[in-house]
């Protein structure tokens, strides 16, 4: 690949950072220049969360420029929508099916967009938007908190890396005991991709 | 010879520099961005690492170590070198001994803090050399540099980093291993040297001068200030992350990239300025790079279109330079619509948070939120007034709870709620503070409110962590950077020792205590402390049986959603509680506030919804 810039989103706790790391790591172990930054403002839970990963022979800016991004991962919908100006035209887009509304939609003060909004939003640059179900799949398999893997694995199908180089940089970095569930989310994600029909 | 490749942070990487350098002393107080670099060198068992108690202490550590002929290390954020700046000046004039480095990471953007500052103007101030990176392999290039110009002129140096280059990973060609410090001298005694006395800092001052002329000839040889030649219509001066959006966006003009960013090497800015048609300065916040090569009398562009204001980014460098003329017109892009109008997602405090329940208390007792049901009328002028400052707790700023009215500094809150009582306010004044942040600069301002009478209510949060970056300890915790026992500072003792009478100390999740120490504290006459213990849940994890909405008893009346809890939630105007956020019995804040006691544990809810 000459480069591929990637933008992962979601909300604080669910595992942005650690996903990111493990792209970057991939591509590094399969011979790549990586850059990869964090924006997560002061919270250290329940904020917005993006993370910028380029990929190429050289990278120079640790961010991606709006409108150039190659595939959106994206862990919330809300969080997909918010990111979708960042999308170059025929990006891919794979969206977690699931809503965490902010505390000012709780309080009534603000409206959570429907899903017809999200996917409008994201039509603006792209139809190839990939709606998966992974908190409730994750949930199946009894670890909610695989859902970073699980979306990294929805990913993989349009990273041209090695399916080993990826499980090697998972198993590197999560802890033994939760390696296992890990490595089915990453298959179960790439399993779901396969099945949701645009 | 690379010995190893990895993907480091900027961060990772300063502290692989400093411990590759021969670093013997290391000492930091957290403050986002730089809190990693000391985290990360406290890794390393054959480094003394400390978390002390705020940043002046630091520098003074980190001092007296390099006196005493050992190579030291003291990182914060830039809003710390404000708090250190006096043993920095200090350090200037004295000099060192063996090198001291000295890690101020910006944050332009201002992603976690309460200013935008460019601490480039610090080391013009205090005279002394600044080195900048622009990436992880330079961060960590720049460490053996830092301590070699350190010695070698016998000053402090300053290596000024930023959120985008502290916190972005990039890949780190690892060629050196650890230099074994060198034996050390030992404190040698010299009083016209150490002690600044008036006679003897007018002897150091033109040392001090001459020391700058000797900086600016070595910035001229300085091996990372590069030229490297593109094309020669377009010449730009860089330096940090701006580097990377300089090469991103003028692929093919000419770069003078700056590591060497005080003292500028003017005989290499003119040779480059004489080899380009024109010239750029892309650099964030002020302009400083700018204004001083235009004292040199070279006609130089940059503030002209890029920001003063804010992080760069590559878009921001593209459009400005296109509007100035640099880059050719393209199609404009077509713009996303709506996403502007998007609900925002604030930061908020995380469920079990032993902050929620004394917050709801003075906002309740204050007057200051209102129900989600009354949304209509106008809000009442609150009762209370409430100084903060920095903190998970600053976050009770936002509404629901709406409990905090000042925010400027570490520990600013409790001067200034003295000062408001002097000014004539007439209801006692509440300075909020948190255990770390009492510690760090907490203290002298509460002595002084017992010296000068005051009668302001200061409430300790004490959540056993610095939690907002990252839960690191302090002397409140009694273990040290490097996870040993140490002392703890007993937070009761302390206060009642510094003079306080009417010290109370509360169970952060016990509601009704909270509410009749806030009100007998707010009718005394004298000055009250009030500490407010409660386990921070990140750091201390503990789930129990998660709570539940009875939905017959349940009438919508919202108060629960008051405390700000992010595991309560509303659906269909029905109250409802997230069973995965919820931490069940070590808070149970909402159930004790339900006017109808509609909230209780989720096994006793369902028994009765299936009985």
């Amino acid at each position: 690949m000459k480069k591929l810039d990637l933008l992962i989103t979601g909300v604080g706790g669910q595992g942005v950072i650690l996903a990111s790391d493990i792209i970057g790591e991939a591509a590094l172990a399969a011979g790549y220049d990586v850059k990869k930054t964090d924006t997560l403002g002061m919270a250290q839970r329940g904020g917005s969360v993006v993370s910028h990963v380029r990929i190429a022979y050289q990278v120079w800016s640790p961010l991606i420029k709006e409108g150039e991004v190659d595939i959106l991962v994206a862990f919330e919908k809300l969080e997909a929508a918010r990111w979708g100006h960042y999308l170059r035209p025929g990006a891919v887009a794979i969206v977690n099916n699931h809503a965490l509304p902010p505390l000012s939609v709780t309080l009534g003060n603000e409206r959570y967009p429907s899903d017809e909004e999200i996917t409008n939003i994201l039509r603006q640059r792209t139809d190839r938007i990939y709606f998966v179900n992974g908190t409730s799949r994750v949930s199946e398999l009894g670890n909610i908190r695989t859902l970073n893997i699980f979306m990294l694995g929805c990913a993989s199908l349009f990273v041209p890396l090695k399916v080993h180089i990826w499980k090697d940089s998972i198993s590197q970095r999560v802890s033994s005991s939760i390696r296992q569930i890990n490595i089915t989310a990453f298959d179960q994600g790439r399993k779901e991709i396969r099945n949701v029909h645009l | 010879m690379v010995k190893v490749i990895k993907l480091l942070s900027g961060n990772e990487a300063l502290a692989l520099g400093a411990y590759h350098a021969g670093v013997k002393v290391a000492a930091a107080y957290p403050g986002t961005p730089s809190t990693e670099i000391l985290e990360s060198i406290a890794r390393f068992d054959d480094i003394y690492a400390e978390w002390s108690t705020n940043e002046k202490v630091a520098m003074e550590v980190a001092l007296g170590a390099a006196y005493a002929g050992a190579r030291s290390l003291v990182s914060m954020k830039h809003v710390g070198l404000n708090v250190a700046s006096d043993p920095f000046m200090a350090a200037s004039t004295t000099g060192v001994n063996a090198g001291m480095v000295v890690i101020s990471a910006d944050d332009p953007g201002i992603h976690s803090s309460q200013n935008e500052q460019d601490n480039r103007h610090y080391a013009k101030l205090a005279k002394v050399p600044m080195l900048e990176p622009s990436d992880s392999q330079e961060a960590y290039e720049l460490m053996t540099y830092a301590f070699d110009i350190s010695e070698r002129f016998d000053t402090p140096v300053l290596v000024r980093t930023t959120t985008r280059i502290s916190h972005s990973k990039s890949v780190v060609k690892v060629n050196r291993s650890r230099v074994e410090p060198v034996e050390s001298t030992g404190f040698q005694h010299d009083v016209e040297k150490y002690v600044m006395l008036p006679a003897y800092a007018r002897l150091r001052h033109p040392l001090l001068e001459a020391r700058l002329v000797k900086l600016a000839a070595y910035a001229e040889t300085f091996p990372l200030n590069q030229i490297q030649w593109g094309q020669r219509h377009l010449g730009v001066v860089t330096s940090g992350v701006a580097y990377q959006y300089a090469r991103e966006i003028f692929p093919k003009a000419s770069v003078l990239k700056l590591s060497m960013t005080y003292p500028l090497p003017e005989n290499l800015l003119r040779h480059f300025a004489a080899q380009v048609d024109r010239i750029i300065v892309i650099e964030e916040l002020t302009p400083f790079l700018q204004e001083s090569i235009q004292a040199m009398g070279i006609k130089v562009t940059g503030k002209e279109f890029i920001p003063r204001v804010g992080e760069l980014n590559p878009s921001i460098v593209e459009e400005r330079s296109r509007a100035a003329g640099l880059l050719a017109e393209t199609s404009p892009r077509q713009g996303v619509a709506i996403a502007s109008k998007l609900p925002r997602r604030p930061p908020l405090l995380c469920p079990g948070c032993p902050h929620a329940g004394i917050f709801f208390v003075l906002s309740s007792i204050g007057q200051r939120s209102k129900s989600p049901k009354s949304k209509n009328k106008a809000p009442k002028e609150p009762k209370l007034i409430i100084t903060g400052d920095i903190g998970c707790y600053t976050l009770a700023t936002y509404p629901p709870l709406c409990a905090m009215d000042t925010t400027a500094c570490m520990g600013a809150g409790i001067g200034q709620a003295l000062g408001m009582e002097k000014a004539g306010i007439s209801n006692k004044v509440v300075a909020v503070i948190g255990d770390s942040t009492f510690l760090h600069s907490g203290i002298t301002p509460l002595v002084n409110a017992v010296y000068n009478e005051g009668r302001i209510t200061v409430i300790i949060l004490d959540n056993r962590t610095t939690a907002m970056t990252g839960h690191q300890d302090h002397p409140g915790t009694g273990i040290s950077a490097q996870g040993k026992e140490t002392k703890a500072v007993e937070l009761e003792h302390l206060v009642r020792g510094i003079g306080v009478s009417d010290v109370k100390v509360i169970d952060a999740f016990n509601v009704r205590g909270l509410r009749a120490a806030v009100r007998s504290s707010l009718g005394s006459p004298e000055l009250s402390v009030i500490i407010v213990h409660g386990a921070c849940p990140v750091h201390v994890p503990r789930r129990s049986e998660p709570r539940a909405v009875d939905t017959e008893k349940c009438n919508q009346c919202g108060i629960c959603l008051l405390t700000g809890c992010p595991a309560i939630r509303s659906e269909n105007e029905q109250v409802y509680i997230d069973t995965a956020l919820c931490v069940g019995d070590a808070c149970t804040i909402c159930q004790q506030i339900c006017p109808r006691q509609a909230i209780g544990p989720q096994s006793k809810i369902e028994a009765k919804k299936s009985s």
